[in-house]
């Protein structure tokens, strides 16, 4: 504790040094005296022998070991006193930071939330996912391929370097307890939570002899289910739910910070109870399949291990397994599509901070030119350079840090907001939030950005020439710090050039969006996806008669005009796509063209308000057992079967049978992926074809996902009580989720870009304000130094204006150089916009120029304070001040 | 009087144990003490004499106390220290290491070693 003593008793320490070298000196010039010398004369030869005794007591400060430490604390408590002597710098320095940092400690809560943590899993690096593999399989169009049931019951038993469990993605209605609501329900194997490594709750998870057909059964609830449903009391275990129409038993709940596929599903039920004919089915790949490296086993081993394995199912089922693999990867969140926003916003922040530390490095950089005699005084009394940078540097962190907690403070009263603010969404939400990582990163930003604006000014910590400094006072100004202040400048502008056109590009795109036509009447449409009663499923008579009487009551409802089925709607997430084909030789999957596919009743044509172009739409004929008919999008018509006649032409599409259809209609093209995305999109095909001739074996399937859109004639959301209360049905038990009007849906289909431009539009204000308050600053103090000169100039004959252009002519050629370059920078930036954001495009020019106007005007108004404050400098008070 | 040579690099500290080897001493005494042993051969930088003797007392070689000297004036005096010893032995030898090698050397170049 050597070093704490030296720190307490500094004062001590001091005050014995002083006396050691004291009494060196008069022993010395006693001796001198002793051989004859004249007193005066000995101490003046002692004090010489020994050096400048500041010098020597520095050299001895710095000998002792803690020498760091003492300056640290004595340079942090003149950091403060000086910064507290300036209240007003000071607070415009904090505000500046404080906005900087807190807008980047948002972005990197919420990047660092979504897209760095790990999966909050136990050995989350250990977890892989395994995918089924085929020659055949589009993974471009549908992403990776899951597993057949039966195929990960083998791959379960049999692999010895991994442990796994499986999951399949299933919706229902819960009509007990409460009101009948549609819920997210996950079939899992038992061994799903202790492979996650995440216990439950309260209960137990799924026992092995639960996961089979006919046994009792069991559910596990989902934290916000039971908050809901139970208010959170662990008395709902051994209660029960009615799932479906089947009562289950409450086993467990679930902690409320578990996710299954970036999903927090209602309920659990054992996978195995499950008695769907598709899961004994090898062509079927329903199954989504986790996996835990066992200890001291390799991906690379494990992979090789599941390709044998492939081997041996290909061998044994050769029709259903012969090109099948298996593929295992690390399990990483499924976040890929906000990725490109969520860095992309990260470096718009990062870019008003930049600007954030210019500013601030202009403004010390000012106050460091004008101390720069109190400097020069320190330098000739003792100080060492590097000890002047050194203190010149605590200024500026203890600057950057104190703007670093006020920055972590409004960015944690800004996380939330953020969130859900978010268009739609936001993957992984529940892990956004201030912890450690957080602080650490804000931590490293304030004191990376202290020495980023604190160097320029401690590096101007004079070395030579002290005399001049000296005696030159405070009025001369070198070149060098001009240039300095005008890279400052240059830099800042340039970076708001770059958020400012980068704002303008997303307002015009959004404004392009949003004139797009959706190719549909999005005006007066609700669409709501609905659950038939649980009882009616079980037969396909019973599930056509239900429909045809929810559509009856529907368009009984005063205010529907005309109703519909729908399975998949424009701009809404879900799609099917199929391969076609124009002749019977229908090439493997892989190679067929694709279109998006919609089940729709006769009346969708009136609902939505498509045009037919050719032919007609569906109608009373078109039913189970006539001849199977489609209707087309242009887009279609063009692409099968170019400029010829397309009505009376035939499509194989091998997903609805292998009997070909025959195309009745041609209809316009809607956007399908949204406003922003359907240009750009892979699949833009589209066909339609009627629900009455599904299948019975698909019906109950296909009930699953229907939807029911109403065309209004008030408007639409005053709707959906009446709606949901008519098609309640019998037993209550009939339900709507996901309502929703199509204008809705078109608004959010353009929400990220909209999200985007507000985002942009901020932070370039922002840049454009801290820009205009670095111009303004810099300029003031260019000025104020040059008042002499301006004196003499006026004295001379210079006019008040002339000396107005004189100051303005400065600050237009930062604002030129600073414009081309951020305009350069804007180049780049906009590809980046194009690559990451939907409906970009390139060009542009006029809105960047309207931008750039707007920048190069305020940027001159806050010029011409200061310059006009120069003319009015009185030549002779100027002057004498010299 | 012959002309004053610079003392080369990391020997001061040396000679400072070398001679507080001898008893207590402060910092004047030394640095007496150095020029008359070295007969003002030696230049002791007295600028450099106390940042060493603070260096030392920190690394725990020296330690110091103030008392009286024989004039009745207060001054610190630094006296060498366990580790002190050992190291002025270890610091001793490896100096006569390098002397005898440098001498080596040069009368092998002036025997006229190819």
């Amino acid at each position: 504790m050597r070093w704490r003593h030296r720190l307490l008793h500094r004062g001590q320490l001091e005050e014995q040094l002083e006396k050691e070298l004291r009494f060196h000196v008069e022993q010395h010039a006693a001796d001198l005296v002793a051989r004859g010398v004249d007193p005066a004369e000995a101490r003046r030869q002692a004090r010489l022998a020994l050096g400048g005794p500041e010098q020597v007591k520095e050299s001895c400060r710095d000998a002792r070991g803690t020498r760091w430490l003492e300056d640290l604390w004595q340079d942090f408590r003149y950091a403060v006193r000086t910064l507290g002597q300036k209240p007003g710098f000071t607070t415009v320095t904090l505000c500046t930071l404080a906005l900087g940092i807190g807008a980047t400690t948002v972005m990197f809560t919420v990047t660092d939330g979504v897209l760095l943590k790990p999966l909050p899993y136990a050995d989350p690096e250990k977890l892989l996912a395994v995918h089924g593999r085929s020659a055949i399989w589009n993974a471009a169009a549908f992403g990776e391929q899951n597993v057949a049931y039966l195929d990960f019951l083998d791959l379960k038993r049999a692999t010895r370097s991994l442990a796994m469990a499986g999951w399949l993605y299933s919706g229902g209605t819960v009509s007990e307890p409460g009101n009948a609501a549609y819920v997210e329900w996950r079939e899992v194997s038992p061994e799903l939570f202790a492979l996650l490594g995440v216990p439950l709750l309260a209960g137990r998870t799924f026992l092995p002899e639960e996961d089979r057909l006919g046994a009792a059964p069991v559910a596990i609830l989902g934290y916000s289910f039971w908050q809901q449903r139970f208010a959170g009391s662990t008395a709902a275990i051994g209660q029960s739910v009615v799932l479906d129409g089947m009562r289950r038993t409450v086993v467990g709940i679930a902690r409320a910070a578990f996710r299954l596929d970036g999903d927090e599903p209602d309920l659990y039920t054992p996978l195995g109870q499950n008695p769907g004919r598709f899961l004994q089915n090898r062509r079927a790949h329903p199954v989504g399949v986790l996996a835990r490296l066992l200890p001291g086993v390799t991906i690379a081993q494990a992979q090789a291990e599941l390709s044998a394995m492939a081997g041996r199912l290909a061998a044994q089922y050769r029709d259903t397994n012969a090109d099948r693999g298996f593929d295992a990867r690390i399990l990483r969140p499924d976040v890929q599509d906000v990725a490109g926003t969520l860095w992309l916003l990260l470096g718009a922040v990062t870019i008003v901070l930049l600007i954030a530390c210019a500013n601030v490095a202009s403004l010390l950089l000012s106050r460091a030119l004008s101390r720069e005699r109190e400097l020069a005084m320190r330098t000739a009394l003792g100080a060492s350079r590097g000890r002047l940078v050194r203190q010149c540097l605590t200024e500026s962190a203890v600057l950057g840090l104190s703007g670093g907690v006020l920055g972590v403070a409004l960015a944690a009263l800004g996380i939330r907001p953020f969130v859900v603010l978010w268009p739609g969404a936001l993957p992984r939400a529940e892990e956004v939030r201030l912890d450690w990582r957080v602080l650490a990163f804000a931590l490293a930003v304030s004191l990376l950005s202290g020495v980023v604006f604190g160097l320029a000014p401690a590096l101007r910590v004079p070395t030579r020439h002290l005399e001049q400094a000296l005696r030159s006072g405070s009025r001369t100004l070198a070149g060098s710090s001009r240039r300095l202040h005008g890279a400052f400048v240059v830099s800042e502008i340039a970076l708001a050039v770059v958020l400012l056109v980068s704002a303008g590009l997303l307002g015009r795109t959004l404004v392009r969006l949003s004139s797009l036509d959706p190719g549909i009447n999005i005006r007066n449409v609700l669409v709501a996806r609905t659950a038939l009663a649980p009882a009616t499923l079980a037969s396909p008579a019973r599930i056509r008669i239900a429909w045809d009487e929810i559509l009856e009551r529907a368009r009984r409802v005063p205010g529907a005009d005309a109703v519909t089925l729908v399975d998949t709607v424009p701009m809404r997430p879900g799609n099917n796509q199929n391969g076609y084909w124009t002749n019977a030789a229908v090439p493997p999957e892989n190679r067929q063209p694709m279109a998006l596919s919609t089940c729709v009743t006769p009346d969708y044509l009136k609902v939505v308000g498509l045009p037919l172009h050719e032919g007609r739409f569906f109608d009373e004929r078109d039913r189970m057992g006539s001849e199977p008919v489609i209707v087309i999008d242009d887009v279609l018509a063009k692409d099968a079967f170019g400029r010829d006649e397309a009505v009376g032409k035939r499509l194989w599409i091998p997903d609805m049978g292998s009997a070909p259809l025959k195309v009745v209609g041609v209809v316009g093209h809607v956007r399908y992926w949204g406003l922003a995305g359907d240009d750009q999109a892979r699949v833009r095909a589209q066909y339609y074809y009627p629900f009455a001739q599904v299948p019975d074996a698909w019906l109950r399937r296909w009930s699953e996902l229907m939807s029911i859109a109403v065309r209004t004639t008030v408007p639409p959301l005053s709707l959906v009580e009446p709606l949901r209360v008519s098609v309640r049905g019998a037993a209550n038990d009939q339900v709507l989720y996901e309502v929703r009007t199509l204008e809705q849906l078109a608004r959010s289909s353009v929400a990220r870009q909209r999200f985007l431009l507000l985002l942009f539009a901020v932070f370039g204000g922002l840049a454009l304000m801290l820009a205009c308050i670095g111009i303004y600053g810099v300029l003031a103090y260019l000025t104020a130094r040059r008042v002499p000169e301006i004196g003499v100039r006026m004295a001379l004959g210079a006019s008040g204006s002339d000396v107005i252009r004189l100051v303005l002519r400065q600050s237009a050629s930062m604002i030129v150089i600073g414009v081309g370059v951020g305009l350069c920078a804007a180049l780049a930036a906009g590809k980046i916009l194009q690559r990451l954001v939907e409906g970009m495009q390139s060009g542009g020019v006029g809105t960047s120029v309207g931008m750039v106007a707007v920048l190069v005007a305020a940027a001159l108004l806050a010029s011409f304070v200061p310059a006009r404050r120069a003319s009015r400098v009185d030549p002779v008070r100027a002057l004498r001040e010299e | 009087m012959a002309e004053k040579s610079e003392l080369p690099q990391g020997t001061l500290d040396l000679l400072i144990l070398k001679v507080a080897a001898l008893g207590p001493v402060h910092g004047y005494a030394i640095a007496q003490r150095l020029q008359q042993v070295s007969r003002d051969v030696v230049q002791v930088p007295q600028g450099s004499l106390y940042p060493a003797l603070h260096r030392l007392e920190n690394r725990g070689l020296l330690s110091a106390d103030w008392r009286q000297t024989e004039t009745g004036r207060e001054a610190k005096f630094y006296r060498l220290t366990r580790k002190g010893q050992s190291q002025l032995e270890t610091e001793t030898a490896s100096w006569q290491r390098l002397t005898e090698a440098v001498s080596l050397i040069l009368r092998m170049s002036e025997g006229g070693a190819e």
